[in-house]
């Protein structure tokens, strides 16, 4: 009997001390901390003229509504831009600016860049502590015609930096993870 | 009471005699369920060595005996064997009562193999003490192949989730030691947290049936029990150490266990796994190790007609998973699946980085149980179970990578009783009622949205099952369950998601905070289930037995199903549950035909599992965002309908040859749709030739052919994605199937007796002796890497 009169009281303490440790108190909301909700590259042609944003913007992250993607205006045929990245996470407020952490850990992120229709070139500006180039800064050189094509702006993280073509900007044998792929439609006139 | 009453009367009469010897014991002796007397059963006085038996009203008498202390036990045929001190004073009567259902000692579940006779009407098979050994240093689901019909769907080689006739998950009820595992059972990646050195045995009944475990194990129960507690004055315990080739692992097992007679008894169990990174034939497969610890205690009080238990046990797993299996987006997904080799390749090691998991477990469970005479057995038991689970994502910032993207901290408690009536030698009545709280805290701090809500959760359950004995040959069964489920969430979501699903419409009412970009929502679902089950088992002759059965079962949509949302990196698909679900419910019928002869055995399980409601995800869409395309897979209901044939067959050519065969054949439709049914289990068949000598030292050894044939049957769930690299459509191919493959495995053993108590086994494992390139179809990693190679493990296991 004794024994029985323990077994209820241990399980009587547990239940009640368990019961006691629940709160009806709302969640608190989560604001995705590893979204990048905003890219922003802004072109600046090297002999004066108009600057060029290309911008996709995806206010709700991974939610279903597709990133916007806007070219402010067509780009001007045979000409040098200098061109520079802005990553931020609008979820937060105020926005929080991606360009850091990146910075902090160049060696372990690089954007790529690429067009088609051979409608413009592009070099890296910036590199990180073992000379591989990084890709917040970079130039790029218009083709001599007008026409028109996309512009894919891609970031790995924990690319192979060292694999055969990619610190020249070859994505193909990059690997890594994706972080963001933006592709922008843009004519050249 | 009353005897002590009796023996004190007997003693107070008695008193003014002076010592003699011409006293005598008499008395009769009585089945305690029912109180008939027990006749020929054997009375043994062991200070005297004296022996009589009873009559065939079950009276005895015992003459010519000293005053004083005697000790006899009383043994029957069938009956479990009573040792007893009496005090004899002159003309001294007792009454005893023995247990008849011997074999019925402390069941909870149906016991019995495949290959012994039946013992009731479900498709059942018991993994004995001997062959979970031998998986000390593996999972659960890894020992529980070893039965025709169960398979495994993995997430590499260390999460390893049991599949019972093609169903998995939250269709298969775990028990361990009496408790049903509330462990996040839903995801794919969430493995029974179980560790196997605390399982006596393990037995698996296949569909519905065991309605005393719940009502919603469409797939099946798995019941694990640790061993058996002898009612000795004993001190006893075992260790198991091994070490293994591949991934340069190690496991360490050690239990004791003191007992006394009188009916007291308390073990302790520890057990500690470490593996680095596992090996493919031809690479390393990086960031594959594991680290877990784990122990339990175990005490009590057991005499037949009461007992107490408590049990406490502890289990930390952590799991590092395939490094190359962390995607970015559709396109690395892509080059990951066309790539042959895994894109991330380093040096072995045993560090365990992201992607990885942690989840510890606890579990605390006190039971009660009593025996009342001409009666039954009452059971009560409380059980609380602690389950927190975390896990880490490569993070765009390395340093947040020891900040979890998952935590979960899901607690439940358990109260329920049980009746077992059983003082009628032809019915049996079991009835029982159960009710539990359970609530899950998904922690903010993770700065990731969560992918399973804060909630409550109600259950209320009960159960009534009957067995009918019509003879020896006859066995029927019948029982009925209902459960009531109350789920009660706090739910975050996007706007533009909730938009997106249509809730806005269906579920407005629902929302209680407007966050802009983010509603709060307070989903509160309610489900009232009823489960059935039928059975009959004949036995025609010594050689021939049949059973049949029916189960009607429901299950209540699990958190995962009505609730998921959000992006799932390891396999670069964002997962959407979904508020409309409503409860599954399958009808399952099942046929087994049992044939024995000689050194022959055969055993045929088929079975027909048409399911309404089937819950499933399938991929339903793209969507875009600034990482690139994710195909959404969504959770959608079908009708559908499994079915298969599971053999076991067993031929001894001698008492030191045999050959033994299990396969076994499944099919999954879906009936609205008509095409396959994904995930399902390949055909399979494993050959065995074995050879044991006992003169050998023991020696037992036995080579193992195991052939899966690839899976032909799978719905197209291929589609076609624009690439923005390489500016081409590829077609993304998740569907087809890995081809054929077969392997050769090899265990030996052999045993030294150092004592009279104490040996020694050692054994010598090896698996894919040939080093054979495979990758199995329900291992999530097959898009990345290689299955294991070949391992060799040297376990040695001490009994004293």
């Amino acid at each position: 009997m004794k024994t029985l009169k323990n077994t209820l009281f241990i399980l009587l303490a547990t239940v009640v001390f368990s019961a006691c440790s629940s709160d009806d108190d709302n969640p608190d909301p989560v604001n995705e901390e590893e979204v990048i909700t905003t890219l922003t590259a802004t072109l600046t042609p090297v002999g004066g003229g108009t600057t060029i944003t290309l911008k996709s913007q995806d206010l709700d992250g991974d939610g279903p509504d597709a990133p916007v993607i806007t070219v402010s205006s067509p780009i001007a045929v045979n000409t040098t831009y200098n061109g520079s990245l802005e990553l931020l996470n609008e979820t937060e407020s105020p926005a929080e600016s991606i360009n850091e952490e990146i910075e902090e850990e160049d060696d372990e992120h690089q954007f790529f860049y690429q067009a088609s229709n051979s409608i413009a070139t592009f070099a890296y500006l910036d590199f990180d502590g073992d000379g591989n180039p990084v890709g917040l800064e970079f130039t790029v050189t218009t083709a001599a015609t007008a026409g028109s094509g996309n512009i894919t702006i891609t970031l790995r993280h924990e690319p192979s930096k060292d694999a055969s073509g990619v610190s020249d900007g070859d994505i193909t044998n990059a690997s890594g993870e994706t972080d963001i792929q933006a592709v922008f439609p843009v004519t050249l006139q | 009471m009353k005897y002590y009453v009796m023996i004190l009367c007997c003693f107070l009469f008695n008193i003014t005699q002076s010592q003699n010897c011409n006293s005598s014991l008499y008395g009769e002796i009585h089945d305690f369920h029912d109180g008939t007397a027990i006749s020929n059963a054997t009375i043994f006085i062991e200070n005297l060595n004296k022996y009589t038996t009873t009559d065939i009203d079950g009276k005895f008498s015992v003459a010519n005996l000293c005053d004083g202390q005697i000790t006899i036990v009383v043994s029957h045929l069938a009956c479990e064997t009573k040792r007893l001190e009496i005090q004899v004073k002159g003309e001294t009567f007792k009454t005893i009562n023995l247990e008849h259902h011997i074999e019925e000692l402390h069941e909870v579940e149906v016991k019995g193999s495949a290959n012994s006779k039946l013992t009731k009407t479900s498709q059942e098979t018991l993994l004995k003490t001997e062959t979970i050994e031998r998986y000390s240093s593996l999972n659960l689901g890894d020992a529980l192949k070893q039965v025709s019909g169960i398979s495994s769907i993995n997430t590499g080689s260390t999460i390893v989730k049991p599949v019972i006739n093609g169903l998995h998950s939250s269709r298969i009820i775990v028990m361990t030691n009496g408790v049903r595992l509330q462990d996040q059972d839903w995801g794919i990646e969430h493995a029974p947290n179980i560790d196997l050195n605390t399982a006596g045995s393990i037995t698996v009944l296949k569909g519905a049936n065991a309605l005393a475990y719940g009502g919603d194990a469409i797939g099946g129960v798995i019941v694990i029990e640790p061993s058996k507690i002898r009612l000795n004055d004993s001190l006893y315990g075992k260790t198991i150490i091994s070490g293994h080739t591949n991934g340069r692992g190690y496991s360490f097992n050690t239990s004791l266990t003191k007992t006394y007679q009188k009916g007291w008894y308390l073990g302790a169990q520890a057990s500690m796994k470490r593996f680095g990174d596992f090996e493919a034939p031809d690479y390393s497969l990086t960031n594959t190790g594991l680290n877990a610890k784990g122990f339990s205690i175990n005490g009590g009080y057991k005499t037949f007609e009461q007992g107490f238990n408590v049990n406490y046990s502890y289990l930390d797993n952590e799991i590092a998973i395939l490094r190359a299996s962390h995607i970015g987006n559709i396109e690395d997904l892509v080059n990951a699946i066309n790539s042959p080799q895994p894109l991330v390749i380093n040096d072995f090691s045993y560090d365990i980085e992201a992607p990885k998991q942690e989840v510890t477990h606890q579990i605390l469970k006190t039971s009660f149980y009593k025996r009342f005479k001409n009666f039954g057995r009452l059971e009560i038991q409380y059980d609380f179970q602690n389950n927190q689970r975390y896990e880490y994502d490569v993070r765009r910032d390395s340093d947040d990578n020891d900040k979890p993207a998952v935590d979960l901290t899901l607690k439940t408690h358990t109260l329920k009783t049980s009746l077992k009536l059983d003082a009628k030698s032809n019915f049996t009545y079991n009835l029982g009622v159960n009710a539990g709280y359970q609530n899950n805290f998904a922690d903010p701090s993770t700065d990731v949205r969560r992918l399973i809500p804060d909630y409550d959760k109600y259950d209320l359950g009960a159960f009534i099952i009957t067995n009918y004995r019509i003879n020896n040959d006859v066995h029927l069964d019948f029982g009925i369950r209902y459960d009531f489920n109350q789920i009660d969430a706090k739910k975050y979501y996007l706007t533009s998601r909730w938009e997106e699903r249509g809730y806005d419409v269906d579920f407005n009412d629902i929302v209680i905070e407007d966050l802009g970009t983010q509603l709060l929502t307070n989903p509160k679902f309610e489900y009232h289930n009823i489960s059935a089950s039928a059975g009959v088992s004949y036995k025609v002759n010594d050689k021939n037995s049949f059973i049949l059965n029916y189960g009607l079962s429901n299950r209540a949509p699990n958190p995962s199903e009505l609730f998921s949302d959000g992006l799932h990196h390891s396999a670069a698909r964002i997962e959407l549950g979904d508020l409309r679900i409503q409860k599954e419910t399958s009808n399952r019928i099942s046929g087994t035909y049992h044939y024995e002869n000689k050194g022959l055995s055969l055993n045929f399980e088929a079975f027909y599992n048409h399911i309404n409601n089937y819950i499933f995800i399938k991929p339903t869409g793209v969507e875009y965002t600034n990482r690139g395309a994710f195909p959404v897979w969504s959770y959608n209901q079908t009708n559908a309908a499994l079915y298969g044939l599971d053999l076991t067959a067993n031929y001894n050519f001698n008492t030191q040859w045999f050959y033994k065969n299990k396969s076994s054949y499944i099919k999954g439709n879906d009936l609205s749709q008509n095409e396959d049914l994904i995930d399902i289990p390949s055909i399979k068949t494993v050959n065995i030739i074995g050879y044991s000598n006992e003169k050998w030292l023991h020696f037992n050894t036995e080579l193992q052919s195991e052939l899966v044939l690839r899976q032909k049957d799978y719905p197209n769930n291929n589609f076609e994605v624009y690439i923005p690299t390489t500016e081409e459509m590829v077609e993304l191919d998740i569907s087809s199937t890995p081809p054929t493959y077969h392997l050769l495995h090899l265990q030996s053993n052999i045993t030294l007796d150092l004592s009279k108590k104490t040996d020694v086994n050692i054994g010598l494992n090896i698996t894919n002796i040939f080093n054979t390139n495979y990758r199995e179809n329900l291992n999530r990693l097959r898009y990345f890497a290689d299955d294991l190679g070949r391992n060799i493990m040297l376990q040695l296991k001490l009994n004293y």
